[in-house]
């Protein structure tokens, strides 16, 4: 896993010169392959430490500590819509950092494995389907051809854009909200 | 220090002066009596503003103030009157040199048209009080009536008093004494020269190439003192001389003293400054007294009683520069007092203290485990001088209520004005102390809670007048410390909230179904929904209707409540709860299942055992009898979801919100803890009951529970299940929304 890590930081330090966007994570979920753009990527750590957050939705996992600063976690798998993520030996956290309005944010995502950084030209990556991912459409920056196999490169400020996160949590929340607010 | 941070530094002091002089007037008004400390206060801030502006070269702030500062002057002399209608001026022109001030970071201090407008209008309004006689010309009176009791020697009309006695010797030395009394004429005039000629011997002792004579001039000259000795240059060795100044000089001197610099607390120093003593008359004073000292080790005599003595200067020049003395020592002694710090300085100081904390909770972790007596021991030390050091860091960060409550007297005064309400402010509590971050972010809500107050609150005179009431109003705002918050209480005597009116509202609005029971208290805190105002016409400073839900959402967001109490007749109290401080509580750690969650201790009461009894009864009724009284429970295990099934044991911790007592239904008590607060950050933004999380010794996040939050979620939770039932049985009148149905 360090020597993993090693190589993702000095990747980035070689995109900083090189080219947009052209190297990517690849991570497994699902039995599926998904990417994002190393840019992004803070770290990857095991997966432990999580404490549940209680009344939040299914893809919210609960928040670690990450060297004093509180980090939320999101399973992906659940995120899509699937099933939760099973926790194994191999389960990572990847922490990200995401952009809004209100400045940058690390969140933290669930995923069955990391496998490795690849290098994917902008020729090699066709957009995205209209359907058939079973994904949201706005999920997916585009597919990415490796080894004549294709790998979902995912928007990361789509998939974890922290508003869309606190909305869908706040309907969750709704649903609880007791008050009988007659007539609206 | 380079000169961004100077003026930076500038533009603060010049906002807290401005503050200072807008108090005095505000208090000068309101006790319609003033005394020489407030004005000499007041021209001390305008003098201050302006020199500094000049400093910086702001001079649309030097020329402004300068007029401010005369009429000060003059106020000052008692030539002018301070009434009602020169306050109110002042006080524009406070609030147009704080507009000056705050145009200096964008620009160099210039306004827009209108503004500059403005300012002029003031001016020329300033300058009628003044009358047509420039402000240079006026010699304070009472300084003159002060120097005509002299000590220090024979005074005559407004002449400077020389006195010469030549040396033996100056004749021998090619020295002729008539030429510099005729030199002394090239820079003024001679009213009268006597000679003194006591010191003459017997003619036949008489040495003829002595000089036995001495001179008591009288000379009439603009020139300062520094000149009139130069004249004596050649001989001044050679001679004794005192030059006294006149009088008119004297009284410049005395103001001289007053403004002097504040760079020496030496008194020859400032005297030297201020134009009264020459550099040789200091030398020659501190000769005599180490000659004094010398002959007579046990007296000292000061430097101050030298001078006089000798007739160099007047006894009441001293004691002025020997006052001055005194407060130039002070203010050094109040500087030492205060430190500017840097805010960011602070709070990264704090966080610091923060992850100290959390690392110290996590060391006597470790050394509980371990057993070792003597290392737990060191811990424990280690962790009390913790935690007197996060007191302390805090503490740096408390600031008293006071300031952000003395704003408003001015807002009180604008408003009532404006209102045609004579309604008069009342603090207490203004040593009330809470964190900085929160005290500034009060300030808004409390505006409009104090408008509102004034606008709605209290009635107009006439009304009061009708139901018995002093014509004048009162709003009162008090502060006080309360199980860990603070409170803030605005309260008016006014009429009241109108139940019947709120309601009526809140039906016609349908924020209430009609035929809903509400308590009064219910009732009364409609008002902070959004959109909801029951005032008849819209006025300039309220009524709209937003206000009161921004008020809440403010208060809300700093971890707050807010609440009004009303009784019909006699007026509102609007309470506002806010935690101390944002950083740092000491918690109690409770387990439920796998969870850990923390409870602020100045919330906890007690904690007890759920009594098997009740445990099993709680699938219908969630309270016990503790010691006679009801307590309310929430089990948290079933508020969370947490599917992990109960122990054998369960317990509760007995807290306390507000007046309100209610049970946490826990599996484990873990005891108490000191916490540092981490947001949960903007995902968690709508989580209700959660209000943040800490991170535990062990490393692991544990989520603090948001009592009142809670405890409001339990009452809904009856109220909705009531609502189930009522609408189960076809009472409903209205239909029951989805959300609820929906589960």
């Amino acid at each position: 896993m360090g020597a993993l890590v090693k190589g993702t930081q000095s990747a980035a330090l070689n995109e900083q010169e090189g080219e947009e966007h052209n190297q990517y994570l690849t991570f497994s979920l699902g039995g599926e392959m998904f990417a994002i753009g190393i840019l992004v990527i803070k770290e990857i750590i095991e997966y432990g430490g999580l404490t549940e957050v209680p009344m939040m939705p299914e893809f919210i996992r609960g928040v670690i500590n990450l060297r004093g600063a509180v980090v939320p976690v999101v399973d992906l798998s659940a995120r899509f819509g699937r099933k939760r993520t099973e926790v194994t030996r191999r389960t990572c956290i990847v922490i990200i950092e995401v952009e809004s309005d209100d400045g940058k944010h690390d969140v933290g995502v669930v995923v069955d494995s990391v496998s490795e950084v690849l290098e994917i030209a902008a020729g090699e990556i066709e957009p995205s389907p209209s359907f058939g991912t079973r994904i949201r459409a706005d999920f997916i920056q585009g597919m990415g051809k490796v080894n004549g196999k294709f790998v979902i490169i995912l928007s990361v400020n789509n998939v974890l854009s922290l508003d869309d996160l606190a909305m869908l949590e706040h309907a969750a929340g709704t649903e609880r909200q007791p008050l009988p607010h007659a007539g609206d | 220090m380079n000169m961004e941070q100077a003026l930076q530094t500038y533009i603060e002091e010049s906002r807290g002066l401005l503050e200072e002089m807008e108090g005095i007037l505000l208090r000068i008004e309101n006790e319609a009596r003033h005394d020489a400390d407030d004005i000499n206060a007041m021209f001390r801030s305008a003098h201050t503003i302006k020199g500094s502006a000049g400093l910086f070269g702001l001079d649309a702030i030097v020329s402004f103030t300068h007029v401010v500062e005369n009429a000060l002057d003059k106020v000052r002399d008692g030539a002018l009157e301070i009434s009602g209608g020169l306050v109110e001026l002042l006080l524009k022109c406070c609030d147009h040199i704080g507009l000056l001030i705050a145009a200096v970071p964008n620009g160099n201090g210039e306004l827009d048209a209108a503004q500059a407008a403005d300012g002029d209008a003031l001016l020329a309004m300033l300058r009628r009080m003044l009358g047509a006689e420039p402000a240079e010309a006026a010699v304070p009176a009472m300084h003159e009536a002060g120097v005509a009791c002299s000590g220090g020697g024979p005074l005559d009309g407004d002449c400077w008093h020389i006195s010469l006695a030549f040396g033996r010797d100056v004749l021998k030395n090619g020295m002729d004494p008539i030429s510099f009394i005729r030199y002394l004429s090239t820079i003024g005039d001679i009213v009268s020269v006597v000679t003194d000629d006591s010191a003459l011997p017997e003619l036949g002792a008489m040495d003829p190439e002595s000089c036995y004579l001495a001179f008591s001039i009288e000379f009439k000259s603009e020139a300062d003192k520094k000149t009139i000795e130069d004249a004596f240059e050649f001989v001044r060795d050679d001679c004794k001389l005192r030059i006294l100044p006149p009088p008119s000089h004297l009284s410049a001197f005395v103001e001289r003293l007053e403004h002097a610099s504040g760079n020496t607390d030496m008194l020859g120093q400032l005297l030297i400054e201020a134009g009264i003593l020459t550099d040789h008359e200091l030398e020659e004073a501190l000769a005599a007294q180490a000659r004094a000292v010398a002959a007579d080790c046990s007296s000292r005599p000061s430097i101050g009683e030298m001078l006089v003595k000798e007739g160099v200067v007047q006894k009441e020049v001293v004691d002025v520069a020997l006052e001055k003395q005194r407060q130039i020592r002070e203010h050094k002694a109040q500087e030492a007092k205060f430190i500017r710090v840097n805010a960011e300085k602070l709070d990264e100081l704090i966080n610091l203290v923060g992850e100290l904390v959390i690392a110290g909770a996590s060391a006597s972790l470790r050394a509980r485990r371990s057993g070792d007596v003597a290392l737990l021991e060191s811990t424990s030390a280690v962790s009390s001088l913790v935690e007197e050091i996060r007191d302390g860091a805090l503490k740096l960060r408390m600031v008293e209520i006071g300031e952000t409550f003395s704003r408003f007297q001015r807002v009180v005064r604008d408003v009532s004005k404006e209102l045609g309400k004579d309604i008069g402010l009342e603090i207490s509590g203004a040593e009330t102390e809470l964190d900085k971050t929160v005290v500034e972010k009060i300030g808004d809500p409390l505006m409009h809670l104090v408008r509102n107050a004034m606008d709605h609150g209290i009635e107009p005179a006439g009304a009061r007048a009708a139901s018995g009431k002093p014509a004048r109003g009162t709003l009162r705002l008090n502060a006080y410390h309360d199980s860990g918050s603070i409170v803030i209480e605005v309260a008016d005597d006014g009429g009241g909230l109108n139940k019947e009116k709120i309601l009526h509202k809140a039906i016609e609005h349908g924020v209430v179904a009609p035929g809903q029971a509400l308590t009064d208290q219910e009732i009364y805190n409609l008002i902070f929904e959004a959109g909801f105002s029951t005032a008849d016409k819209v006025t300039n400073l309220s009524g709209r209707g937003v206000g009161m839900d921004v008020v809440k959402r403010n208060i809300q967001a700093l971890r707050g409540t807010v609440d009004i109490d009303s009784e019909p007749g006699r007026g509102a109290t609007v309470r506002i709860r806010l935690p101390l401080t944002l950083a740092i509580i000491d918690g109690f750690l409770v387990g439920v299942g796998e969870s850990a969650f923390v409870v602020p201790l100045d919330m906890v009461l007690e904690c007890v055992e759920l009594p098997e009894a009740d445990r099993r009864l709680a699938e219908t009724r969630n309270y016990i009898n503790l010691r006679g009284e009801v307590l309310p429970f929430v089990r948290l295990r079933d508020e969370f979801e947490i599917k992990a099934p109960p122990g054998k044991r369960e317990n509760i911790v007995v807290v306390q919100y507000g007046g309100q007592k209610a049970g946490f239904v826990v599996d484990e008590l873990l005891g108490e803890f000191q916490t540092v607060i981490k947001p949960l950050g903007s995902v968690f933004r709508h989580l209700k009951s959660i209000s943040g999380s800490t991170i535990l010794g062990t490393g692991e996040v544990a989520l603090i529970l948001d009592v009142p939050a809670l405890l409001q979620l339990g009452v809904a939770r009856d109220g909705q299940m009531l609502a189930h039932e009522r609408d189960r049985a076809g009472f409903g009148a209205y239909e029951v929304s989805a959300d609820l149905t929906g589960e």
